[in-house]
């Protein structure tokens, strides 16, 4: 039944898919009505104003753009023009880096907040006014400081993917079955071993939701800083030809930036569910 | 072959390497005969000057003779003397031996220059693929930058030496307005022209400016050349521009999605912005910034004070490369060639024909007319004092700065006229004789010498 269920499921996606892409195909044909030009004019003009094409790009002019980025991913054509792959390599760099600092910073000090009902209390005002403060808000603070716009993209995807695991690494802490700790306690267990032991499984899928959450967070900051520091990343590519006006390849850096964030969410989602235990 | 080798010698080997060939350096050769020979007597190394003339007679020997085998025969056949006496009847090598010798050697051959993707920036982005960089021994990487702010505070930064910079911004940043004050130069104007009033296709009957009012428009940034001249433009048609339009900063790239979507009604903004709404059928070009100032400056080449300082020869270079690539880019026979050169994914990533209509000045209006005008974008380096007095009166008038201004004092200590003159010459063009020039601005005289009285001439000001 569970398999007959994911095929129907997968049959439904690829329905879904096919119409979407049929209504996009019809929508994106029309031909607006053009106004007749001189052809010395119309040699100067684009094919949205000369044959009335619509700006939008059709899934077909997407595709052929898709399997020409597919073709040569990792091309290198100066430091303003390289392939899709390069790029993406590089956004998933900043992204580990500053991800990885925000769980070394993000897990001891959770874990700290969580067991000392004082330290939560006096933290909470300042993570809560912190919490929603946008990336890009952070970024000319960043670029003034800092002095370095690679580290200020970094600093950045750090300090917005620091709040989620903060809060859930110590609200897991916080709510570990006091059964359990008083277990400890009557056997005598030490401060460290009792967090090592007991806290840390206790808590481990409530970290790693946060961890979860907090992949999301960072891969959807890393295209907004990279538009605005420029340089290198899938986000300086949209930048790249929302200046030339490519919607297709927009789309395809949509689609990519799409599946990456897919991926990341799948390999956390997976150690989730390996650190979960049943009560 | 070495560029430091004899440029007279015929039997000059072709490839780097050493002399006997089977080594891969002159270093290996050298090396392996010390190992044979212990005492080779010490060869005394040339000195400099004699380097230097035989580094410039290699570049004259080349020029005049590009193909390998016809120089060889031509020393075979007259002798390297005779070469030597013939080349500098018609080419003063001893001057340009100088000159080249008096620049010293540059302190640092790996920079990084700025750019944002508009035609104003065209001498300093294709002084890369064209060579001209490399020309004056630099190995420059020209990076492409998401917005004025981000350039501005990418400099400050130093993660750029130099970069292109829109020209009022040096006189902010000197003057610590929008900034904190850092003393910064300006050695360089790169473009003149070459920007335009676009307005939305649906606009097509309202070219009237004095039925502007209500209307949205875009600048690329609150300290430009756009923002003065929109302002002064609209202002000289009896419409303020703080209260009966509304002007914003937008990014340039940003402009034509805006256009389209009807969120702006026009936009003063530099090429190929205006030209790529003209392609894209949704504007059209109402009045080309010509027509308000011609000659007027717009972009600028820019250092800080302190690269400028620290290590001048690296900053002579990297300015005689930018001055010797826009003499090139004046040429109009070459903009095809630059349009072609400028316009790839690497550079500006427009198509060919934008950035070919802009640089040639044959365009398409938007209203269905080719225009001719070939002096639509030219360029000139000369940054002419009276240029930023100009722009300081503006900056006054609109109320961005407060209090009295030093107008000379400030425009001397930004914009390098002195500096880009002696350059210019050492690359064989021209300066002008003096720092300071009038023009006229609308029809109206501007003099430099007066700028308080100018601000108070106008009818709409702030200050």
């Amino acid at each position: 039944m569970g398999r007959f269920l994911a095929v129907r499921a997968a049959v439904v996606s690829l329905m879904l898919l096919a119409a979407f892409l049929l209504v996009w195909h019809q929508a994106t044909r029309g031909v607006a009505t053009v106004a007749k030009m001189d052809p010395a004019y119309a040699r100067l003009m684009g094919a949205t104003a000369t044959q009335g094409a619509s700006a939008m790009p059709g899934p077909l002019e997407v595709g052929a753009k898709l399997f020409e980025h597919l073709r040569h991913p990792f091309y290198d054509k100066g430091p303003n023009d390289k392939g899709i792959g390069i790029q993406l390599a590089f956004s998933i760099a900043r992204v580990m880096v500053g991800y990885l600092l925000a769980v070394v910073v993000a897990i001891p000090i959770g874990f700290l907040i969580g067991m000392s009902p004082l330290m939560s209390r006096a933290l909470d005002p300042f993570i809560q006014v912190l919490k929603p403060v946008s990336p890009l808000a952070w970024m000319p603070l960043a670029l003034y400081t800092i002095k370095d716009s690679g580290l200020s993209a970094i600093f950045v995807i750090f300090i917005c993917s620091l709040w989620p695991m903060l809060v859930n690494t110590a609200f897991g802490v916080a709510s570990v079955r006091k059964e359990w700790l008083n277990v400890a306690r009557t056997l005598e267990v030490g401060v460290l071993r009792c967090a090592f032991t007991i806290i840390l499984p206790a808590a481990a899928p409530t970290i790693l939701t946060g961890m979860r959450i907090s992949i999301g967070i960072a891969w959807l900051v890393i295209v907004a800083a990279e538009m605005l520091v420029g340089g290198t990343g899938i986000g300086y590519f949209v930048w790249n030809e929302w200046n030339n006006l490519s919607i297709a390849n927009i789309i395809i850096a949509i689609l990519v930036i799409g599946l990456v964030g897919m991926a990341l969410d799948l390999v956390l989602a997976r150690l989730t569910r390996a650190v979960t235990f049943p009560e | 072959m070495s560029t430091f080798d004899d440029p007279f010698d015929p039997s000059r080997p072709l490839n780097p390497g050493c002399v006997c060939g089977r080594h891969r350096s002159q270093a290996e050769h050298d090396h392996a005969a010390q190992r044979l020979l212990q005492c080779a007597p010490v060869e005394h190394a040339p000195s400099a000057e004699r380097r230097y003339q035989g580094v410039i007679a290699s570049a004259v020997m080349r020029a005049v003779f590009p193909k390998d085998a016809a120089r060889r025969a031509f020393l075979k056949s007259v002798g390297s003397a005779t070469a030597l006496a013939a080349l500098s009847q018609f080419f003063p090598l001893g001057r340009a031996t100088e000159a080249f010798a008096e620049a010293g050697p540059i302190e640092k051959k790996d920079l990084k220059v700025g750019f944002i993707p508009i035609t104003c920036a065209t001498p300093i982005i294709m002084a890369q693929p064209m060579g001209f960089y490399a020309k004056h021994g630099l190995n420059v990487d020209v990076v492409k930058t998401a917005g004025w702010a981000v350039i501005r505070d990418k400099t400050l930064n130093k993660e750029y030496d130099a970069a292109h910079m829109l020209s009022p911004m040096p006189l902010a940043i000197t003057l610590g307005v929008g900034s904190r004050p850092i003393p910064y130069t300006m050695p360089a104007v790169e473009n003149i022209n070459g920007q335009a009033i676009t307005l939305a296709v649906k606009h097509k009957d309202r070219t009237d400016p004095k039925s502007w009012k209500g209307m949205k428009f875009a600048v690329p940034f609150d300290y430009s050349m756009h923002n003065y001249l929109l302002r002064y433009f609209v202002a000289e048609h009896g419409i303020d521009p703080d209260t009966d339009i509304q002007i914003r900063a937008v990014p340039p790239p940003e402009m034509v999605a805006n256009l389209r979507a009807e969120n702006i009604d026009g936009f003063l903004a530099p090429d190929p912005v205006n030209q790529r709404a003209v392609y894209d059928g949704v504007g059209f070009i109402h009045t080309l910034s010509k027509e308000i100032w011609d000659r007027h400056p717009c972009c600028a080449f820019a250092a800080s004070q302190e690269f400028v300082t620290g290590s001048p020869n690296t900053y002579a270079a990297l300015l005689k490369a930018i001055i010797d690539a826009t003499a090139f880019a004046a040429k109009p026979e070459n903009r095809k060639q630059i349009a072609e050169a400028i316009a790839p994914a690497n550079y500006l990533n427009q198509p060919v024909t934008v950035v070919e209509q802009v640089l040639t000045g044959t365009f398409a209006d938007g209203l269905g007319n080719v225009r001719n005008v070939p002096d639509r974008i030219d360029f000139d380096p000369f940054p002419w004092q009276s240029f930023a007095v100009w722009i300081m009166t503006q900056m006054k008038r609109w109320g961005q700065i407060k209090g009295d201004v030093d107008y000379k004092a400030v425009a001397e200590q930004v914009f390098l006229a002195t500096d880009t003159a002696r350059l210019m010459a050492e690359v064989g063009l021209k300066p002008p004789a003096a720092t300071s020039k009038t023009f006229a601005v609308m029809g109206k005289t501007f003099d430099p010498a007066k700028p308080d009285d100018y601000v108070a001439s106008f009818a709409i000001r702030r200050a």
